[in-house]
């Protein structure tokens, strides 16, 4: 089972003077699974993900994302990975395309693959009008889609979500799962962290921040059992009522 | 490389699709450089002088008629008390007194000799100071020629005179126009360098995409390099609209030809893009990075030498002067618009501001943290 670890976490804590934002957490994620991180509001969710993706410097703790160490070898790590922040942080003075040809460049992929992809993933987006458009002009569900597109443009084999879907409709939420899915599907890991507890149901494991603290970590069927709830919303109800720390 | 390739396509892109950048780069200089000479100007005109009379004789209204004759002073007043004068002065009416004594004439001609007694006022001094030295000397041109009226014969003065005449060298007929526009030029330049690269980066940190780009594997010395050379070149673009300007509406040609300006502004360009890329690094708000750069702007104007000499400053202030770009282009671009120094005079500013460029750009980058 050991090759099947894709990113292994042992005791990674961090802290920023006295405060500890992540303390000493424990987790593994298997290759191909759709990972759910969940917490609330100042649990240290964001910041444990932006150390698995080299953009945070660990206090201690140890750490590997497909292979590679945290500490010594995050340019590698930058490499195997793709991210999508909870800004909405593609250039939205560039059109949709010049995005694309842009990060599909800067991950080093040939002139041929961008074109191809390209075409792919307006196709699939159904945006090949709005091709030469420029991003900012997108209504905020399509550039949600797209900022997912482009995390997997130079197919990684990892992808970092930190609320992707945050203030996107229903609809738009259902499509943006599919789109995970299908990422699964060809062998993408999906590493999310998410609010809504219905999306917590789609991950094939989940684990639940509380104060810094991974408090539970399973299968979403497991969990309910674990917690004697009927619904992801009643564990995770039950668990982030311990927290002492207060969101943001 | 390629990766290069990408990101400078990108800046470019989004340079040329700000409609604010282009306005600031094309009509920042061409109003600055039109409209600013005339303004900034170091000849002192429309001097308010308050003049007291006690004498109201032939001579003190022959002596107020040169001296308003003149064009630097405007009479404002003309009263018999000083007191009165001395209220206009209060009222910001006026920023000169003259006062003429009561026996004026009398003691000119019996005497020949009088007293005249001049207050300026210090508030604004730079008015005062010079407004008295103009006045001064009006005052002995029309000694002079009160003098000749008497003294008819002999023909040559008893007393002998020393006169001095003096040419200027290198600017002989002291336009100051020929070292404000090349000196305003220099600031235009720092400003686009300075300003436009940190808010430019600033605000990536902002938005942030800067995030989304630290978490790919460019390496951040081709970020840098990206971010560095648009604005590199729409710098030598603001300075070659300058000195158009400079050409069509001062007549102003560089003695010393165009190639030592460029290829100083070249490597000036690359210090003060590396000083907004350091300011970068340390602001996390455009806010914060607008602040620094107005801050070290306002001490890069005052202590450039543009508008008072550094020679004349203390020996504090001069070393400051030492490390501030600004007042390295402002000598050469003298030296090279007046004198027609070429490169080989201006070797050792060359040097130094290449320093500067490493030391900053360096700076810079071991600053600039992909990771937190």
């Amino acid at each position: 089972m050991a090759s099947d670890k894709i990113i292994t976490v042992d005791h990674l804590t961090k802290r920023f003077g006295v405060f500890t934002a992540v303390d000493a957490i424990t987790f593994d994620v298997h290759k191909g699974e759709i990972f759910g991180f969940l917490g609330a509001n100042g649990a240290g969710k964001t910041t444990a993900m932006r150390m698995l993706c080299g953009l945070s410097m660990p206090t201690s703790g140890k750490a590997t994302v497909a292979g590679y160490d945290v500490y010594t070898q995050n340019e590698q790590i930058k490499k195997s990975i793709g991210y999508m922040s909870q800004k909405f942080s593609l250039y939205e003075d560039l059109t949709v395309k010049e995005n694309m040809q842009l990060y599909g460049g800067i991950y080093g992929k040939s002139n041929a693959f961008i074109k191809e992809k390209t075409a792919f993933i307006l196709e699939h987006l159904h945006l090949q009008d709005e091709a030469n458009k420029l991003v900012g002009s997108l209504p905020l569900g399509w550039k949600q889609k797209l900022a997912f597109s482009v995390a997997i443009f130079h197919e990684p084999e990892i992808v970092f979500l930190d609320e992707p879907t945050g203030g996107v409709d229903p609809v738009t939420r259902r499509e943006f799962w599919n789109m995970i899915y299908q990422a699964a599907d060809n062998g993408i890991t999906i590493f999310v962290t998410t609010h809504y507890m219905d999306e917590a149901e789609y991950c094939n494991r989940v684990s639940i921040m509380v104060d810094g603290k991974v408090e539970a970590l399973d299968t979403p069927a497991m969990l309910k059992q674990q917690y004697q709830s009927a619904t992801m919303d009643d564990v995770f109800l039950k668990l982030a009522r311990k927290a002492t720390r207060s969101g943001d | 490389m390629r990766t290069l390739k990408f990101l400078l396509q990108k800046e470019f892109r989004q340079i040329f699709r700000d409609p604010a950048i282009l306005r600031i780069i094309f009509m920042m200089p061409v109003m600055q450089l039109i409209i600013l000479p005339w303004a900034a100007d170091y000849e002192i005109k429309n001097i308010k002088l308050a003049v007291t009379d006690k004498d109201h004789s032939g001579y003190s209204k022959k002596l107020v008629s040169k001296i308003t004759s003149s064009g630097y002073f405007q009479l404002t007043s003309y009263e018999s008390s000083y007191n009165a004068s001395l209220e206009k002065v209060e009222d910001d009416e006026a920023d000169l007194i003259l006062e003429i004594p009561a026996s004026f004439e009398k003691q000119l001609v019996k005497e020949d000799e009088a007293t005249l007694f001049i207050a300026g006022n210090a508030i604004n001094g730079v008015k005062g100071n010079l407004g008295s030295a103009y006045l001064r000397s009006i005052i002995q041109d029309f000694n002079r020629e009160v003098r000749l009226e008497w003294i008819q014969l002999p023909k040559f003065s008893p007393q002998t005179q020393i006169e001095v005449r003096s040419s200027n060298w290198f600017n002989p007929l002291m336009n100051y126009k020929y070292f404000m526009v090349p000196g305003i030029l220099v600031l235009l330049l720092t400003m686009v360098g300075a300003n436009l690269t940190a808010i430019n980066i600033v605000k990536e940190k902002e938005i942030g995409t800067i995030e989304q780009i630290n978490v790919t594997p460019v390496k951040k010395v081709h970020f840098i390099i990206a971010k560095l050379v648009p604005f590199w070149i729409l710098g030598l673009i603001v300075l070659t609209l300058g000195l158009l300007i400079s050409r069509l509406f001062y007549g102003i040609l560089p003695a010393g030809g165009f190639l030592t300006i460029y290829v100083f502004a070249a490597v000036y360009l690359l210090a003060v893009l590396g000083l907004g890329l350091l300011i970068s690094t340390y602001a996390a708000t455009q806010q914060q990075a607008m602040l620094i750069s107005f801050f070290l702007m306002m001490i890069f104007v005052l202590l450039g030498g543009l508008y008072t000499s550094i020679d004349s400053m203390p020996v504090w202030a001069q070393w400051i002067t030492r490390f501030n770009p600004v007042s390295y282009f402002i000598d050469v671009m003298r030296m090279v618009v007046l004198k027609g120094s070429g490169l080989a005079d201006i070797k050792q500013q060359f040097g130094t501001m290449a320093l500067f460029a490493v030391v900053l750009n360096s700076w810079a980058v071991l600053n600039y943290r992909k990771r937190s």
